[in-house]
């Protein structure tokens, strides 16, 4: 999806330190040269067509309550299927494809280790499929949001 | 800091003790849906958790502060924009170089995230992950090579995981129930 000048501004300048005051968004628009009222629009129509998944925080996991990385295999005329239940499961929050017989990987969140385990042994139960469960040892990489490299789009 | 959690981390609820702990709970599920597309976001933040305007800035700048928020900002869908190669690629690292390598790839500029995470042998040997987001398979696979130049990888074991469907991506649901 092409985006325009000042969409492309507005997220290179914004993916963080997003100012926190009364009219946050009229802040936003006197740094990028708009009205209040055309952030709030650009906002509400790239959150529409799936630019923006939202705008707001980035909780640290480690503080913010338990997570983990799971995967499973899926038989192949199966992963829909499989998929789709892993994504009704309470706390998941991301589900991938990927290309490995360990085919969907997926995270798990919950306010506590305890409610994490069962909820991911319940799933395990429920999909009779043996579960990789590999929680986070150490993370080297602070998710600042990276610079979008615009030129070499599609 | 980077221990995994041992458990739910109310601490945010003791610093404040001038407020509703109640509010600052309601507060937490709401944020994971992130901030509403009002002129006044956090106005319209206390109206909905019984908390002041103010109580809602104080919270979400301490929580920033004490790094629970990691960033407050524009949380893009790399896949919509074009990023349609996506990999995950991870190593068979030797235990004592996996902290000094981590960090090393965590600072190149195609990695966007990296970490390590234990080895469930037989079935899986690897221990440290990196994420490429990229913009086309063939990129992707160039960016690579120059990793494993740069960091003298060619003799470790690895694998290249290409996601080809998200299924779901959203935030953590650490407070809400869904």
């Amino acid at each position: 999806m092409r985006l325009d000048a000042a969409d492309r501004q507005m997220i290179d300048s914004y993916q963080r330190n997003l100012p926190v005051c009364e009219r946050p968004y009229e802040e936003m628009a006197r740094a990028l040269g708009l009205t209040e009222e055309e952030v709030i629009q650009r906002l509400s129509a790239l959150q529409e067509q799936q630019v923006l998944s939202r705008v707001g925080p980035v909780f640290e996991h480690s503080q913010a309550g338990a997570s983990l990385l799971a995967a499973v295999a899926a038989p192949e005329e199966q992963m829909d299927l499989v998929a789709a239940r892993i994504n009704r499961a309470p706390g998941v929050n991301h589900n991938y494809a990927r290309e490995h017989t360990y085919n969907l990987w997926f995270v798990m969140t919950a306010p506590d280790e305890d409610t994490l385990e069962e909820r991911l042994d319940e799933l395990e139960h429920q999909l009779k499929l043996p579960m990789l469960r590999l929680p986070m040892v150490e993370g080297y990489h602070i998710d600042l949001g990276f610079d979008i490299d615009w030129e070499a789009l599609p | 800091m980077n221990l995994p959690a041992t458990g739910p981390n109310y601490s945010y609820l003791l610093d404040t003790e001038s407020m509703s702990a109640w509010g600052l709970l309601r507060l937490r599920e709401q944020l994971e849906n992130g901030l509403p597309l009002t002129p006044r976001p956090y106005q319209t933040l206390a109206e909905r958790t019984g908390l002041s305007e103010q109580q809602v800035m104080n919270a979400v700048s301490q929580w920033q502060q004490q790094g629970l928020i990691k960033r407050l900002g524009l949380v893009v869908k790399h896949r919509t924009l074009g990023y349609r190669a996506n990999a995950m690629v991870v190593w068979n690292v030797p235990d004592d170089r996996v902290s000094t390598l981590g960090n090393a790839m965590a600072a190149a500029a195609c990695v966007t995230l990296c970490y390590q995470r234990p080895r469930r042998l037989p079935d899986w040997p690897y221990n440290l992950f990196c994420m490429i987001h990229g913009i086309s398979r063939e990129r992707v696979l160039n960016q690579l090579a120059d990793l494993i130049e740069q960091h003298e990888l060619s003799n470790v074991d690895h694998a290249i995981l290409f996601s080809n469907k998200a299924y779901l991506q959203r935030g953590g649901r650490y407070v809400s129930n869904c």
